[in-house]
């Protein structure tokens, strides 16, 4: 096991390789509407919205507003009506089921609310399950330094249930991480965690942007978990209304508050902005 | 509580779905058993009933026992008692009747009817009642026969046709003078029947101016009591017993119904095992659908329900189950019954006309059945859902079953398989009968003992499984794990395998070392090269070993001629042989003196000689059944076996002293050895007579084979119910589980696990459960096998283990092919599961 950690992490050095400026995904026109005639719903109205290369992204919108299906879509989850979704150079409008789950598996990442980790795998098992999947073997040092990352060199050979839940979730992290995919995917991932657990996982998702050079796209409704990121979109009604760069707690609510009919959603929001 | 477990019961019906048909699959068979059973044993008890109609009472020959060195002898019953049975007031008609074994053969030569029910009998006069011709005429001297209406519509006999006979052997060709319908019993049952006039029954029957029956009908106002006594006035006492049509008829109605209850004991043991089998799934899913309800139940009881209370739900679910499951299986399983009847009757067994009887018994049994069964099997999961804490519906996460509570298990586990094997093992040292009840006692034991551990062994047993299914990726890996969960389930899914399977292969196992053992007696120290037999086992006429004997090539021939006699007081049997022939034929080994067959020389088994204190050059006085008796000197002692024992002497001396012989079995030696052209010609030579069989020592053992084979298919027959039940257990488990894990699923198909690979996951799980179930009950099997076989070869020195590793081969692969389809539904569902339906719920 290698002590020092590799160059990539020294902090605040943007890393060279990367072309900070490309884009790893872009939706066009991106249309989804449920149900036909009158119970017709339209999740995503016509949404175009692109992320950037190492650029950390989150996904605001109140209840509704189809933020969530806009990440389903742009994932890879979820079947879109209209609009075109690109990862990286692949169109995802014309994958079938079985491309398409090989393009999750080898190009992006997840990091769910709940349900991340297999009970019956351990801790590293869970982080190499991609690459597992695909049949590769994980790149031993890049496994070690994302380990490293997320301080869990002590906890790999521990199953889930043996793990807290602010553990569970940096699990998860890892295995995001370690398949080097071209963009990872977070749906709420801090909403089932006490804020100092939240802000741990928010920690490394910015690490792995600022000194890694991931690419990460989140979907919150938590103002302080967007502050994290580089960038929020805010989406209300099925179209992306705003966006903001360089937020923080006090200025994403601030918008928020101005929102047509936005509120924040959740109660808890005020004890989670002071305390973090 | 009872609106609440019906909802559930509706809310839950795919669910449960697989638990009812488990359940219904073992009432249909029980009650599909009953209906069966019924309908025969009625249709039997009325065909026979109408047997009787034309007797009031019975006269027969009364039996008379064997005294000193006498043989007791049983009377002829002559015509002179007919005559005076006839004089009897109340007499209205008398029929003497004949009796015995009559072949028929069809145009192709071939017997009609096994062999078991081909009956000969007498025309009584000119117009017998109990024989109404449709055509022709009674038959007159030893060239007519008629035969039943059944019998000439079966084989395409009509008047005038000529049809090849044999009643002990010879080859008759008379003319088919008449036929007629009966209600005899025998020929409903779908065998056949040929009279012939009195004096010609009585000639082939051997029994020259005798009955074996006067059949006595009343004068209208005698009643059959009047009519008996009046009888038993007129004739001599001593000689001969009456009995009322009556109590014939009510005899025979008990003779059928109580072969009938055996069957049908016999098939309810089956209809039991499925049933057992079944209560694993019942057991499963309500201990899934109580876990998976946690949180539901644990709010029951914050809110105010007692435990009790939430036992009582869980048990009300099961017996609505049980109830559903009782209905539906209660109809499968009266069509099963008329199925089953039509099928008797496809395989030319038939069986007499009777409306389908499905009695209140039937019905109460089934349902009890099913609801008892189900609400037993849940009682468990019951009183566990009971235990839930209330603040359960508070927390996330629900209890999973605790590692400690398998450590009692696994104790009570091996304390009862250790009592079980030490049982079994003890068991195999005893001898014979006294084994029998420990065997059977350790057998349940280890069954038990091994069910309680399947949980513990599901560890060992699927890592030693996991090389293999390292290569099928991490879908592999995954299965070995999923199978590995949750031991409980998995075991209690495993164990309905595991019971099929070891009673398959414990009787093939047994069959197939008792099949070599029995061949190998059969064929045993005998040089002959052909076996001749009567097709039903019945005696040869001596006549068939005078014609075998001039037969081309034949260089040795003798009959085996069973002989009763007394000797010291005690009855002995004979065996008449041709004495200069016998030492070619056979090959015993000689334990002293000489093997020496001729004139007073007799030569007698070990077993016979030690309890009798016979060496070689004893003497013993023998008194035959015609009263004479002789001197006989034991010239040797030989080692007998199951075919070839007892006293042995030469024909020559033993034949005049009897009055029909009988021959059990000629053996035939030849110039050219076994061949087909040299039994061709001795089967030509007894006239192409399909009541003969002429086998040679392979036959014999096919034969045997033949034998086992049925009685092991219809063994299989009957517990493949067992196994489809354990096939739907599998399939029900995985279901469940895949439901449990859906959103696991999603996840995995979110990060990359493709349709296919979630697929061949679910496949695996569901191989691993299987054949783990399989390798439990071949094992077990195997043992049992073993151990039922020490016993029996305490008994059969030719008795040797023989595995069936090709069989057992089949039966693990039938264990993985029962894996791959239980897995199809539940493997389907997992693969199309919605990934963003599955990673939403929560």
């Amino acid at each position: 096991m290698p002590t020092t950690p590799s160059p990539e992490l020294h902090p605040g050095v943007p890393p060279a390789d990367r072309r900070a400026t490309s884009v790893a995904a872009r939706a066009t026109d991106l249309s989804k509407i449920y149900g036909q005639g009158e119970t017709q719903v339209v999740a995503l109205d016509r949404v175009s919205v692109e992320f950037r290369q190492a650029e950390f992204t989150a996904i605001m919108g109140p209840s509704g507003s189809g933020k969530s299906t806009l990440m389903h879509c742009v994932a890879g989850l979820d079947t879109f009506s209209s609009g075109s979704v690109r990862i990286g150079d692949t169109e995802l409008g014309s994958l079938k089921d079985k491309q398409l789950t090989k393009l999750r598996r080898d190009k992006i990442g997840f990091i769910f609310q709940a349900f991340n980790l297999l009970p019956t795998l351990t801790a590293l098992e869970n982080i190499t399950l991609p690459m597992d999947i695909a049949g590769r073997k994980p790149d031993k040092q890049w496994l070690d330094s994302v380990i490293e990352m997320v301080g869990l060199r002590d906890r790999l050979g521990h199953r889930p249930s043996q793990l807290s839940g602010g553990q569970q979730q940096r699990v998860a992290v890892a295995r995001a991480l370690a398949s080097r995919p071209e963009i990872i995917f977070g749906d709420e991932p801090t909403g089932n965690l006490d804020s100092r657990s939240g802000a741990e996982v928010l920690g490394f998702l910015r690490n792995s942007v600022r000194e890694l050079g991931q690419t990460v796209v989140m979907v919150t409704h938590d103002p302080v978990a967007a502050a994290y990121a580089d960038r929020v979109v805010f989406l209300a009604d099925g179209r992306i209304v705003d966006e903001m760069y360089r937020p923080t707690a006090e200025t994403v609510l601030d918008f928020m508050r101005s929102f047509p009919g936005g509120t924040p959603q959740t109660p808890e929001f005020d004890a989670k902005g002071r305390t973090s | 509580m009872l609106r609440t477990a019906l909802r559930n019961v509706l809310a839950h019906k795919t669910r449960l779905l697989m638990t009812v048909l488990a359940v219904m699959l073992g009432v249909a068979f029980v009650s599909g058993t009953l209906v069966f059973t019924n309908t025969v044993s009625d249709a039997y008890q009325n065909s026979s009933a109408k047997g009787f109609k034309g007797v009031d009472v019975a006269v027969t020959a009364k039996g008379q026992e064997d005294r000193g060195n006498t043989i007791g002898k049983t009377p002829d019953l002559t015509q002179a008692l007919v005559d005076r049975a006839a004089k009897v007031r109340g007499a209205a008609s008398v029929t003497g009747v004949v009796s015995g074994f009559t072949a028929i053969a069809d145009k192709d030569g071939k017997l009609i009817g096994g062999g078991w029910q081909s009956q000969g009998g007498n025309y009584w006069g000119t117009k017998d009642a109990r024989y109404p011709l449709v055509s022709g005429h009674a038959p007159r001297g030893g060239n007519e026969v008629l035969i039943d209406s059944r019998t000439a519509e079966r084989a395409g006999y009509k008047v005038g046709d000529t049809v090849r006979i044999s009643v002990d052997g010879p080859v008759l060709a008379p003319t088919v003078a008449g036929v007629f319908t009966t209600d005899d019993g025998n020929v409903a049952a779908g065998g056949s029947l040929a009279l012939f006039d009195t004096a010609t029954a009585q000639k082939l029957f051997g029994k020259k101016g005798a009955y074996d029956e006067i059949d006595v009908t009343a004068k209208s106002g005698t009643g059959q009591a009047a009519l008996k006594s009046q009888l038993d006035q007129a004739l001599p006492e001593k000689l001969v017993e009456t009995t009322t049509g009556h109590k014939l008829a009510d005899d025979q109605a008990r003779a059928i119904s109580s072969s009938m209850s055996g069957l049908r004991q016999g098939l309810l043991v089956f209809a039991g095992i499925a049933l057992f089998v079944g209560t694993f799934i019942i057991a499963n899913t309500f201990t899934m659908l109580v876990a998976q309800r946690t949180r539901e139940l644990a709010l029951l009881r914050a809110v105010g329900a007692s435990r009790r209370q939430v036992t009582r739900s869980v048990l009300v679910e099961a017996f609505v189950v049980g109830a559903v499951a009782g209905v539906t299986g209660l109809a499968a399983g009266i069509g099963i019954g008329a199925g089953l009847r039509s099928l008797l009757g496809a395989f030319g067994a038939t069986v007499p006309d009777g409306p389908l009887v499905v009695s209140a018994g039937t019905v109460v049994a089934a349902l009890a059945v099913g609801t008892v069964i189900t609400m037993l099997a849940a009682w468990l999961p019951g009183r566990r859902a009971a235990k839930i804490p209330p603040v359960a519906a508070m927390s996330a996460l629900h209890a999973a079953p605790t590692t400690k509570s398998l450590v009692l298990r696994n104790t009570i586990g091996a304390l009862f398989s250790a009592a079980g094997v030490t049982v079994v093992l003890a068991a195999t040292t005893m001898s014979g009968d006294d084994g029998q009840a420990p065997m059977g006692i350790g057998a349940v034991l280890l069954i038990i003992g091994v069910f309680v551990l399947t949980p513990l062994l599901s560890r060992p047993l699927i890592a030693a499984a996991a090389p293999l299914l390292r290569g099928f990726g991490v879908s592999g890996k995954l299965a070995r794990q999923n199978s590995l969960r949750n031991p409980r389930r998995t075991a209690a899914t495993a164990s309905a395998l595991m019971i099929g399977l070891t009673l398959i292969t414990g009787m093939t196992v047994m069959a197939g070392s008792l099949q070599t053992a029995i061949a190998k007696m059969a064929s045993a120290s005998i040089r002959a090269d052909y076996i001749v037999s009567m097709a039903n086992g019945n005696a040869l006429s001596p006549d068939v070993a005078k014609e075998i004997a001039a037969t081309d090539g034949v260089t040795a021939s003798s009959p085996l001629r069973n002989a009763i006699s007394r000797i010291d007081g005690r009855t002995e049997f004979l065996t008449g042989v041709n004495g200069s022939a016998i030492g070619k034929l056979t090959d015993l080994k000689v334990d002293s003196g000489t093997f020496r067959v001729h004139g007073s020389d007799v030569v007698v088994d070990d077993d016979e000689a030690k309890s009798q204190g016979w060496k070689a050059g004893s003497t013993l006085t023998v008194h035959y059944e015609d009263g004479a008796s002789q001197r006989l000197t034991v010239a040797g002692v030989y080692e007998g076996n199951q075919v070839i024992r007892g006293i042995m002497l030469d024909n020559a001396t033993l034949t005049p002293h009897v009055a029909h012989p009988d021959d059990m079995q000629v053996m035939v030696k030849t110039a050219d050895g076994a061949s087909s052209a040299t039994k061709d010609r001795l089967a030509k030579a007894l006239g192409s007579n399909p009541a003969i069989k002429v086998q040679d020592k392979q036959d014999l053992s096919d034969s045997i084979a033949k034998a086992f084979t049925l009685i092991l298919n219809m063994v299989y027959g009957l517990l493949a119910m067992a196994v489809v039940v354990a096939v739907l257990g599998v399939i029900n488990t995985l279901a469940m589980s895949v439901f449990e894990r859906s959103q696991e699923i999603g996840m995995l198909r979110a990060i990359g696990l493709d349709r296919k690979a979630v697929k061949r996951m679910v496949r695996l799980e569901s191989l691993v459960i299987s054949v783990f179930g399989g390798v439990l009950g071949i094992g077990l099997g195997v043992f049992f096998g073993w151990a039922a076989g020490q016993l029996i070869g305490s008994r059969m020195p030719t008795y040797e283990l023989v595995l069936p590793w090709a069989r057992m081969a089949v039966f693990l692969l039938l264990a993985g092919t029962v894996g791959v389809l239980a897995a199809l539904w539940p493997a389907r569902r997992a693969a199309r599961l919605n990934v963003l339906a599955a990673i939403k719920a929560e």
